[in-house]
């Protein structure tokens, strides 16, 4: 089967590209929120490794293989060994199916960008996966024998089921929409209107539920510092505790995919979509899908910015006004989203 | 039950309960911020230059005709952290006393300046070095050859003084 073995393949470079920039991009993502938060703060962040300490986070990756990688005696080693291995895997495989450019036509066959592409349930695998993501902290939390570590992961489940509910039903007011699940599809339904015109509280919604859901501040209660010491992290130390700290920036890179992808257009140029055209960018080239990947990725740069911006600029939740604000407000909201939604359907489909 | 509720929330007006403005709003704040001039100092490369008020590492005077010190043990005297040793020796010139020894522990010395305060000679004064970093105890005890300073490098502290002491 040379046709199997050709698609393996293919999907093997495709993956071991997709694990490295992601883990390029979270890591250098350390280095910009850092540096970031320096300047909200007047200060100047790092700037001593190498030229504008570009060369940061590969000296905070180093450090963090040559610390002890201690475990707790009293932790369940299985588990706490598992715990951050479920993290970073499913961080990482959630890249699978996100595109962020069509497909490229080499030697008369269209290659797709993404590693599993046009999968029809797409937007569900996005969502399957990121609800695994809690096995990870709870884990953590519970296998470290700590208290600090299990409230962290108590917190952490509760606030991500609770936040899942309002993700997933904000989405489906784009998928009713678009009337797909498949990604690309929807990336190729915006060409001219992007659909957060169609779905500004949508938009919203999915917004704060991503932040909660990616464990960022505001919503940061499981690793909150002032109260909880690491939270699920506590008892991690090394490159466990890097490969925790890697999931939480790769999930932020895929919340901000996500919102391009579902909310701003993809790899569409905002006012002029058939500006590649114009610049003589054939249908399937490389250079289009490299125009379209730095689209993309221009549009995922400016959401990043704006979790880290949050983070240094809005204070951190209480647990309860948390649940009160992802239980009566956030949810009921997205029920009437879906609502209001269907019935303009309706109404439109109609006529 | 008569009880009058005056929560937050409930003094809050709709849009500030919204949050989203205000949300808003701090994030212009912290934008603006951002392009603020910054506070670091670059420390290796960039130094600050403390005024004359500054009581850094305590230093014996060196003026035109040498040491001004005449070793009458007084700054010994008044040390509340027994930093300083003086031992006197004679000479043939007008100043008969000269210290043979003067020595200071700087892992004692409590930066108080009561050993400049109390100098009838104006000898020991307090310099402007702030970087004091040794790599053993011994090396911590300075001797006269690390302490003496000419008189041009401590102009600030010497003016300081004549103003306000």
């Amino acid at each position: 089967m040379p046709e199997l073995a050709a698609q393996v393949l293919i999907a093997l470079i495709k993956a071991f590209i997709v694990v490295n920039a992601v883990l390029l991009a979270a890591a250098s993502l350390v280095y910009v929120e850092r540096r970031v938060a320096a300047w909200i703060q007047d200060r100047i962040g790092p700037n001593r490794v190498g030229p504008f300490g570009l060369l940061q986070p590969f000296a905070d990756v180093i450090k963090l293989y040559f610390k002890e990688d201690l475990v707790p005696a009293v932790a369940d080693r299985a588990y706490h060994r598992l715990a951050p291995l479920i993290s970073i895997t499913v961080a990482l495989s959630l890249y699978a199916v996100i595109p962020i450019a069509d497909a490229v036509v080499i030697g008369g066959e269209r290659v797709p960008i993404s590693v599993a592409p046009h999968i029809n349930v797409g937007l569900l695998y996005i969502l399957a996966m990121t609800s695994l993501g809690v096995y990870g902290i709870v884990l953590a939390g519970w296998s470290s024998n700590n208290k600090y570590s299990l409230l962290g992961g108590l917190r952490s489940s509760a606030q991500m089921i609770s936040y899942e509910l309002t993700l997933g039903l904000s989405i489906l007011g784009v998928v009713m929409v678009a009337g797909t699940l498949d990604l690309a599809d929807i990336i190729a339904r915006q060409k001219h209107v992007w659909n957060v015109v169609y779905q500004p509280l949508g938009f919203l919604l999915f917004l704060v539920a991503s932040f909660a859901e990616t464990n960022r501040a505001p919503f940061d209660l499981p690793e909150a510092e002032p109260e909880l010491v690491g939270g699920y992290h506590t008892e991690y130390s090394g490159m466990k505790f890097g490969l925790f700290f890697l999931a939480e920036y790769s999930n932020m890179v895929v919340a901000s995919l996500m919102m391009v992808t579902l909310f701003f257009g993809g790899w569409h140029v905002p006012f002029v979509p058939d500006l590649p055209q114009w610049l003589g960018l054939r249908e399937g080239s490389l250079g289009l899908a490299l125009f379209q990947a730095a689209v993309t990725l221009t549009k995922t740069a400016f959401f990043l910015f704006l979790f880290i911006w949050v983070r240094w600029t809005v204070p951190r939740f209480r647990y309860d006004q948390l649940m009160r604000l992802g239980w009566r407000t956030l949810l009921p909201l997205a029920l009437v989203n879906i609502l209001l939604t269907g019935v303009v359907l309706l109404v439109v489909n109609a006529r | 039950m008569n009880v009058t509720q005056n929560t937050e929330a409930q003094r809050m007006s709709f849009w500030e309960r919204l949050y989203i403005p205000e949300i808003v709003r701090g994030l212009s704040i912290t934008l603006r911020q951002m392009f603020k001039p910054k506070f670091t100092r670059q420390y290796p490369e960039e130094r600050w230059e403390p005024l004359g008020s500054y009581r850094g590492r305590p230093v014996l005077v060196l003026d035109e005709d040498g040491e001004r010190c005449v070793a009458c043990g007084l700054c010994s005297r008044v040390c509340p952290a027994l930093a300083i040793e003086v031992q006197a020796g004679e000479t043939e010139r007008d100043k008969e006393r000269y210290p043979v020894k003067f020595e200071i522990n700087m892992l004692r010395c409590i930066y108080c300046g009561f050993c400049e305060e109390v100098c009838p000679e104006e000898a020991i004064v307090m310099s402007k070095d702030y970087e004091l970093v040794f790599e053993d105890r011994e090396s911590a005890i300075l001797d006269k050859e690390h302490l003496l300073v000419p008189i041009h490098q401590l102009q600030d502290r010497l003016e300081f003084l004549r103003r306000y002491k």
